[in-house]
Parts: C-alpha cells; sequence; structure tokens
C-alpha cells in the first residue's frame, strides 16, 4: 500500500513493514540490535530530570494532603483533543502532554456511567456540572445504565451476592493495548489511509455485524483525525512518520495519552516498546546527534509521564483494586521466534528508571522472561527487583508458543498479540463461594438468600467428597453459564455506548478477540476439596436471617451451612503434592471446559485467568466459612498462590504446584505472588563469603614480606 | 534404606553453590551453645523417609537446580553414615551434585573406610570448625575438635573440595590469635574453595523459648556483617603465614 520509502525511515532496513503493509513486528524484526553486555553503559538522571521529578513528588504530596485527589475536571468531557496543552515545566519536559491542562487534574469520563463519575467527584467534594449529568442522563445513554437495562434478575442477584466479582458494568472495562508505535512508524496519515482502504475492501452486504465494523471504522478513523489535533495542540505535526528518537517517543506517547483521555479502563496497558524505540535510539546515537545520557533522559521523561496517568474514580473501586492503578504494564525483552533474544540497550533503560526516578507500581515493568535471555540482563533484572520489588515476571517460553514473538502483556497476565488481538476483560467468578452454594443448594452462605438454582444441599454429619463434588460439578456448571451471559451483556453494550475508538484504530481491522474469563480462590477451593478428602469435615448448620438492602429482617433461611470443624490433617496446594494439586488442576480445566459450552459475543475465544493481586483482599470479605478452615474475611490466596502459610516446602515447592496448572486451560494468565527477603536469596559475597584460589593465594604469600 | 529427617527445604540458596534441595537430617550429637536448629538435636524425633522417596521429590524438580543438587545439613547428617552415604551414592550416579555440610564430629579413623566410600560420592564438603581450640571446641560444644580435623585431612586425602565455615561470636571466636590459629591450621587442606565467615546471630533465640530450653547465649549480642568481613580478613592473613609456613619461607 506504500507508494514510497518515507523520508524519516532513512537508514533503516526495509521489508514488508515498509512495501506491503502495516506491520510493526517485521519492522523491529529488520532493525533490532539485541544487546548482550551488562548496565555499565546506563546514565544517570540529568538535571533537569531531577527537577522535574522533585516536582511531581511535590505534587504528589500536595495530593495525598488533600485527601487523595488534587483536582478534577467537573464540566469539560474528556476526549482526545478537550483540552488545551498541559505541562509540568514546558523548559525541561523533553516529552510532553498531559491528560488535561494540569498536572494531577482528573478529567471526567462520564461514557462508562455517569453516576460513577458523579460519586468519584463527591468522595473528594467536588460536583459534576448538572448540564453534564443532565445530558448523561436525559440524552446520552452510558455504558453502565446499558448493562442494567439488559441484566435479568439473577445477574443483579448474582452480582449483589459477590459470587460473580468486579464485573465491568459501571467502568470502563480496559485491558485493549493500542499499537501506539505504529504512531511512531507510520504517522497519522498513512494509517489513515490505511483504514480508508480497509472500509473501501470490508463487505457491503449489510447485515448487522457489517454495518457494525464500517461504523466502528469509521469511528475509528475520527479518532485518528483527533490523534493529529492532539499533536498540533502541542505544536507537532504527527501526521508524518517520526523522525528521530524523541520524535519516535514522542509519537508514541501521544498514541496513549489519546487512549488514557477517552477510556478509564481498569487496565491501560501500553504495550511492548522499549526495544521498538531503541531502534530509534540507536541510528540516532549511530548518527552522533544523540548521546546515551540525553537517550536515558529521552525515556526517563516518557516514564514520569506515564507515572502521572489518573483516573477519577470512588473509594470503592480502589478498595477492589487495593490502590488507585492503572496497570501502564510495559512488557521487555522475550525471545524472537527464530530464537534471537530481544533485550535491547533500551529494555536496560527502561528499567534504570527505577534508578533515575526511584522506585514505584507504575508502569508496571514487566519482564517477558526466557532461559535464552542474556545472562548480563537477567542478572540486572534480579538486581533491580532486589532493589526495587517492581518487577513483574511472565514466562515468555510459554507463551511466544501461542502468541509468536510481538505480543504484549495487558493488567498483570493477559497475553495478547500487539495490535492483533483484543481481549474483553471478564472480571472473576468466585469458585470458593460456588462450592459453598454446593453444599448449601444454592443459598447464599452470607445473605441467606436463594442466589443459585435450588439443588439438593449436603445431608448428613460428615462432608463426603464424592457427594460434595458432583453437587460442586452441578453449581459451576450454573455459574458458567450465567457469568458467560453476564460478560455477553456487558461487552455487547460496552463496544455499543464506550467503544474505544482510538485503541481500535491501532489494530487491525480483523481482529482476533478473546472472551477473557477469570477465577478466585482456587486454593482455597482445592484445600477444602482435600480437607474432604484426606480429613474428616464437619459442617455447622444454622439459621440465618435474611435481611433486605435497608437492614430489614425479611425471613429466616433455615440450616444453613455457615462453618465447618475439621478432625486430622491434609495435604495442602502448594506444597507440590499430587494429591492436592491434582485437585486444583481438575478444577481449572473442568471450569474452563464449562465456559467453552457458551455462546460468546462477537465470536470471541474463551479464555480463563487465574489471577487476582489485590481484589482478593475483597472478594475473602465477601465468602463465608470455608472447608479449609478459613474464616470469612479472610483474604482469599491472590491468583494461583498457595494459601498464606500453608506451602511449608519451601519456594521451589510452592511454584511447582503453581506450575502444574494448565496454561492451555488458563491461557488468559496464571499469577503467583512472590516474596522473599533478599537474604533468603543467597550470600552477599562481597562482606563475608568468597572462594579462595589456593594456588594463588600460596603465590602471594610467598611473594609478600613478610610482614607479620 | 530409612532414614529419619526434620524436614526438607525445596528452595535452599545459602547452602551450598546454586538453588539447592536441602535436607535437613534430625538428630546431633553437638550442643553448640548458638546452634540455630535446637529442634533437629534429638535422635528420637523426625520422619522416617527412604532415600529413594527423597530423590524422586528432588527429580520432579530438577529444573529448577540445573547449577545446585542437594545438600544434606542438619542436625548431623554423618550420624546417619549408611543412610547418608546410599542417598549421596544415588544422587551422585545420577549426576546430582551432592554437598555435605557436617561438624565432623562423628568421624572416627576406625571407620575410616565407611566415611571414605561416602566421601566418594561427595562433590563438596562444607565442614564447620567452630573454634581452633580443642579446649574452647569443647566448651563451646561439648566435644573435642580432633575428630573435625582428623575428618578435614579426610578430605584433603581424597581431593574433596571443602567449604570451610565459622562463625563469629562474641566472647568465644572474635580474638584475632583464636582468627590466626584457624587460618595457618587450614594451610593444611589444598582441597580448600572458600571460607565463609558468619556473624552471630540471635535469631534461634525464638526456638529455643518455643522448645523450652534456655538460651545459652543470653543476652550476646548479634555481630554485624562488616565485623565478619574484618575478622575473614584476619583468618586469611593466617592462612597466609601457614601457607608460607608450609612452603619454607
Amino acid at each position: 500500500m506504500f507508494t514510497s520509502f518515507a523520508p524519516e525511515w532513512e537508514g533503516f532496513t526495509p521489508g514488508r513493514w515498509s512495501n506491503t503493509s502495516v506491520n510493526v513486528r517485521d519492522f523491529i524484526q529488520k532493525n533490532i540490535t539485541p544487546y548482550d553486555g551488562d548496565e555499565s553503559f546506563l546514565e544517570g538522571p540529568t538535571e533537569a530530570t531531577t527537577k522535574l521529578w522533585e516536582q511531581v513528588m511535590e505534587l504528589s504530596r500536595q495530593e495525598r494532603e488533600a485527601g487523595g485527589v488534587l483536582d478534577m475536571d467537573t464540566s469539560i468531557i474528556s476526549t482526545i483533543t478537550s483540552h488545551g496543552p498541559g505541562y509540568l515545566n514546558k523548559d525541561l519536559e523533553k516529552i510532553v502532554g498531559l491528560q488535561t491542562d494540569k498536572p494531577f487534574k482528573r478529567s471526567l469520563q462520564p461514557f462508562g456511567g455517569i453516576r460513577m463519575a458523579q460519586q468519584a467527584c463527591r468522595e473528594y467534594g467536588y460536583e459534576v456540572d448538572p448540564k453534564v449529568v443532565e445530558i448523561f442522563t436525559k440524552y446520552r445513554k452510558t455504558h453502565n445504565q446499558a448493562v442494567f437495562d439488559a441484566y435479568t434478575p439473577e445477574m443483579k442477584l448474582a452480582r449483589h451476592a459477590a459470587i460473580l466479582t468486579g464485573l465491568p458494568d459501571a467502568y470502563g472495562r480496559g485491558r485493549i493495548i493500542g499499537d501506539y508505535r505504529r504512531v511512531a512508524l507510520y504517522g497519522i496519515d498513512m494509517l489513515i489511509e490505511d483504514k480508508e482502504h480497509q472500509k473501501a475492501t470490508h463487505f457491503v452486504r449489510m447485515t448487522s455485524k457489517n454495518i457494525r465494523l464500517r461504523e466502528e471504522l469509521s469511528e475509528q478513523i475520527n479518532a485518528l483525525r483527533d490523534l493529529k489535533k492532539l499533536g498540533e495542540i502541542y505544536g507537532f505535526d504527527i501526521s508524518r512518520p517520526a523522525k528521530n528518537a524523541q520524535e519516535a517517543v514522542q509519537w508514541l506517547y501521544f498514541g496513549y495519552l489519546a487512549a488514557v483521555k477517552e477510556q478509564n479502563g481498569a487496565a491501560m496497558s501500553l504495550g511492548r516498546t522499549s526495544s521498538f524505540l531503541d531502534i530509534y535510539i540507536q541510528r540516532d546515537l549511530d548518527r552522533g546527534i544523540l548521546t546515551e545520557r540525553e537517550a536515558q533522559e529521552l525515556i526517563d521523561h516518557f516514564i514520569m509521564k506515564l507515572r502521572l496517568v489518573r483516573f477519577a474514580r470512588t473509594p470503592e473501586y480502589n478498595s477492589l483494586f487495593s490502590g488507585d492503578p492503572t496497570w501502564v504494564t510495559e512488557s521487555i525483552g522475550g525471545v524472537s521466534v527464530d530464537g534471537q533474544h530481544m533485550v535491547t540497550k533500551n529494555s536496560f533503560r527502561y528499567l534504570n528508571t527505577l534508578n533515575d526516578l526511584g522506585t514505584a507500581p507504575e508502569p508496571n515493568m514487566t519482564i517477558l522472561w526466557s532461559t535464552r535471555l542474556p545472562r548480563n540482563f537477567k542478572r540486572f533484572c534480579a538486581r533491580m527487583s532486589i532493589k526495587s520489588s517492581s518487577i513483574q515476571y511472565e514466562n515468555d517460553d510459554l507463551m511466544r508458543v501461542t502468541h509468536g514473538d510481538d505480543y504484549a502483556i495487558a493488567c498483570c497476565v493477559s497475553s495478547m498479540r500487539v495490535g492483533k488481538e483484543m481481549q474483553f476483560f471478564g472480571a472473576r467468578a468466585n469458585l470458593a463461594k460456588c462450592l459453598l452454594y454446593a453444599i448449601n443448594g444454592g443459598v447464599d452462605e452470607r445473605l441467606g438468600v436463594q442466589v443459585g438454582p435450588k439443588y439438593r444441599p449436603v445431608e448428613g454429619e460428615y462432608l463426603d467428597y464424592d457427594d460434595v463434588m458432583e453437587k460442586y460439578d452441578d453449581m459451576m456448571e450454573w455459574l458458567a453459564g450465567l457469568y458467560v451471559n453476564t460478560l455477553n451483556v456487558i461487552h455487547y453494550m460496552h463496544d455499543k455506548y464506550s467503544y474505544e475508538r482510538v485503541q481500535m484504530a491501532l489494530h487491525d481491522r480483523d481482529v482476533k478477540r478473546y472472551f477473557a474469563t477469570g477465577i478466585a480462590g482456587l486454593s482455597v477451593v482445592a484445600d477444602s476439596l482435600s480437607a474432604i478428602k484426606y480429613a474428616k469435615v464437619k459442617p455447622i448448620r444454622q439459621d440465618i436471617e435474611i435481611r433486605d438492602r435497608a437492614g430489614n429482617v425479611t425471613g429466616v433461611a433455615k440450616n444453613v451451612v455457615v462453618d465447618y470443624e475439621i478432625e486430622g490433617d491434609f495435604p495442602k496446594y502448594g506444597n507440590d503434592d499430587d494429591r492436592v494439586d491434582q485437585i486444583a488442576v481438575n478444577i481449572v480445566r473442568t471450569f474452563m471446559d464449562k465456559i467453552r459450552k457458551h455462546h460468546t459475543y462477537r465470536d470471541s475465544v474463551p479464555t480463563m485467568s487465574i489471577l487476582t493481586i489485590t481484589s482478593n483482599v475483597v472478594y475473602g470479605k465477601k465468602t463465608g466459612n470455608t472447608p479449609d478452615g478459613r474464616k470469612q474475611g479472610v483474604p482469599l490466596a491472590p491468583g494461583a498462590n498457595p494459601m498464606h502459610g500453608r506451602d511449608s516446602h519451601g519456594a521451589v515447592a510452592s511454584l511447582s504446584s503453581v506450575a502444574k496448572l494448565p496454561f492451555r486451560h488458563a491461557q488468559d494468565g496464571i499469577s503467583n505472588t512472590f516474596s522473599i527477603i533478599p537474604d533468603a536469596l543467597g550470600k552477599n559475597t562481597k562482606i563475608f563469603a568468597g572462594d579462595l584460589d589456593i594456588d594463588r593465594l600460596t603465590q602471594e604469600a610467598l611473594n609478600e614480606d613478610d610482614a607479620d | 534404606m530409612t532414614g529419619y529427617i526434620h524436614s526438607t527445604e525445596s528452595f535452599g540458596t545459602v547452602d551450598g553453590p546454586g538453588v539447592r534441595f536441602v535436607i535437613f537430617f534430625q538428630g546431633c550429637p553437638m550442643r553448640c551453645l548458638y546452634c540455630h536448629n535446637p529442634d533437629t538435636w534429638d535422635f528420637h524425633g523426625g520422619t522416617a523417609v527412604t532415600e529413594d522417596a527423597l530423590l524422586a521429590q528432588f527429580e520432579r524438580n530438577r529444573p529448577f537446580y540445573r547449577s545446585g543438587g542437594i545438600t544434606a545439613t542438619g542436625g548431623e547428617p554423618m550420624a546417619q553414615l549408611p543412610f547418608l552415604t546410599s542417598l549421596f551414592t544415588k544422587a551422585h550416579a545420577a549426576g546430582v551434585h551432592t554437598c555435605l555440610d557436617t561438624s565432623g564430629i562423628v568421624y572416627t579413623a576406625a571407620q575410616q573406610e565407611a566415611f571414605d566410600t561416602l566421601l566418594r560420592v561427595t562433590d563438596l564438603v562444607m565442614l564447620d570448625i567452630k573454634h581452633i581450640d580443642p579446649e574452647r571446641h569443647r566448651a563451646l560444644t561439648g566435644h573435642s575438635n580432633e575428630a573435625v580435623l582428623a575428618f578435614a585431612e579426610r578430605t584433603a586425602a581424597l581431593g574433596v573440595p571443602l567449604w570451610i565455615r565459622h562463625v563469629i561470636v562474641p566472647g568465644w571466636t572474635d580474638g584475632e590469635d583464636e582468627q590466626l590459629a584457624l587460618g595457618r591450621r587450614l594451610a593444611a587442606f589444598p582441597n580448600l574453595k572458600a571460607l565463609d565467615v558468619l556473624p552471630y546471630h540471635t535469631m534461634g533465640r525464638r526456638k529455643y523459648e518455643a522448645l523450652g530450653i534456655p538460651y545459652p547465649l543470653g543476652d550476646t549480642p548479634a555481630v554485624t556483617p562488616e565485623a565478619a568481613g574484618a575478622a575473614r580478613a584476619v583468618i586469611l592473613r593466617g592462612l597466609k603465614q601457614g601457607l608460607r609456613e608450609r612452603h619454607g619461607k
């Protein structure tokens, strides 16, 4: 489609990326300079960096003192072009662009739901302009309202009881990664041309499916035009490709900035940008128009901007995620399909921002780990992990088989090929609670109400493994169906009322969509079933009062199992013991197979994650006592972790239990949170241990004067 | 064969090179004043386990141990010599790096052949020398150090790589004379590959409280890593003196 080799590409090796089609992967493969050396080339922060960062720290302090929010927009609805330029310090910033006109000022994004926007403002002492409220209640439907228009009573009840948790029905679903690199490599005009071509060559038979795509392509083109205007607002012409490193970082960042100006998603991840940008930096270094110090400064200023990303969210939302996360995940490293590692100097520079700007949870630096990464880089990662506790690791050797070598991680573990695959984020089904429903015949153990189907509850003095498993299987069957259908409603409406137009503009036309379900409470379920199988578990029954939302007693649920007495010991997940680990494996496969039975929106491919890095705390509050001895309110273990303190054979045994979980049935990712004190990772050889070479020592001794 | 172990640790990083599968043997004749594993003293406790079961556990996770191996520690592993020998023989045959963390205290010349059999399948010995002076050693551990040094001689005779560990305890091993003497004695071991000087720490105290045993070192303060580093330098000085003496200068 490209008629000529753009002058900005001078010096790059041409290929399909420049001759045929939008193809960032091909550009990287043809032009990457893998780096095997160590970190000694790195430079520290410049004066400008330090000064800017001090300003950010000062603003952070003010934000904390102001109760968590420094300033909010209450009348300007955030779009790509809604604000004039905003700066920290225009003279010092090498990379510019803010979500609003001022740093730390949160934008107003009502398309997901006006009530959520109002609530977020109110909690911090602001009030959304009544005119905006009127528009979004009277004239313009939001995603949130649309979802509730379509929900069944059963869906609302399951949501209320928290057997389905964290559903993106009142906030942005996120987890869609635009290929922001395309902005730098091609410039907006070429991308628009490509999108026009996609539209012109698409089906013209007007089925609802085709009409929707045509409309979306038009939306994407509009978004690209706006993106070009965003560049103009800051004084840049991004209609053409970036011609040097500074422009490449800036153009790429504009792409990302446009996304966070329009979407307050649960995870707004960046993609896989470090080695892409390295190609531009390396070209400038080779040309002698950039120094290493300036290169690091560009990256420092870019990362600083990513750390400034803020959204207006409610305290309730923040408690679900234990903070105010944005999940600006950046995937670093990995190996290409031909076996060459993809670590570049810029992989080091990204991690070096943890030195230059200090440690921070965002952006979420994620190493795509392979046994074949260069040793020097591995050592640097280990050192930076010990120093910052801020690095996430993902298994590239596992994911490369499915996703090739140009995928990235969204949020914590969700893998997708950049610009070619997207996902419908699906929160979690609480499998621990589902087990309690199996025991109680669908009655919620906290609320006393019939949430699940009215199946026969367990009977008798002790729980019988086969009986519980049979009932659990039935209850999971129900839950899987309800869960998938609830998500179908959410994603249909999100596409309709809060479409991610700029992110999707930075995708191919025909994307592969994943339908990303998730489960919570796996280790509780495995240990509970193990206790029932290998020890004796006695259910404690009790009558519980049923209350309405106002707190009035409206009835009594008879004989609900609310607690358990365990006699004897049982194998616990996390000790590399197949007796219980196999239970966990079976649960994962069983639930995933039940998910697979159902129709998914937009021909998406169902996947599942075993992931909760923070929300397991809230889920634990909403899950009653469980047969493994866990008490109501105690957090579920994060992700696929063993329950806290139950893994007693060391880290390898614990990791081995987790590693048994099958990736093909949990393709959206399996997370394990690992904490260890640095001293337990080995000795600091420099201080008091070390190798001896007796021959050398003897020589030294003989050569020295006998001073003693 | 059946042995008695206290526990296993699947992610050992401080008991030999690399990541190691560490087996804590149950039972120890020593009563070192600063022992931080008093729960491994009792010869009547522990879990019965076969060497095959332990090796099977290791094998399942072998990729984790590529640069490491198996470490036998305790307790005193050599107190269960036939079991330990069988374990190491099988591991060694399977190409697994075997490391023995011992006090050497149970060595006897009468059983030299049995100990030699063990050393032939041992890739590394980490020997704890608690004190170089026999009498101070007895006061510190309840035994003379004669057997310890005799065992070290066997490692040298058979050429088994040897790491020496020495804990710096205030009032016991923080004197320069002791450290120099230790260094000079170490010159007799050409198989010496590393010297690990550890600062005394007080983390064992809580275990004593839990076991209801009075803590013998009372309020002895912990030693800083820097002080241990300084002590290591002194021992090395002694070692060089010893080497000079041995090489006729």
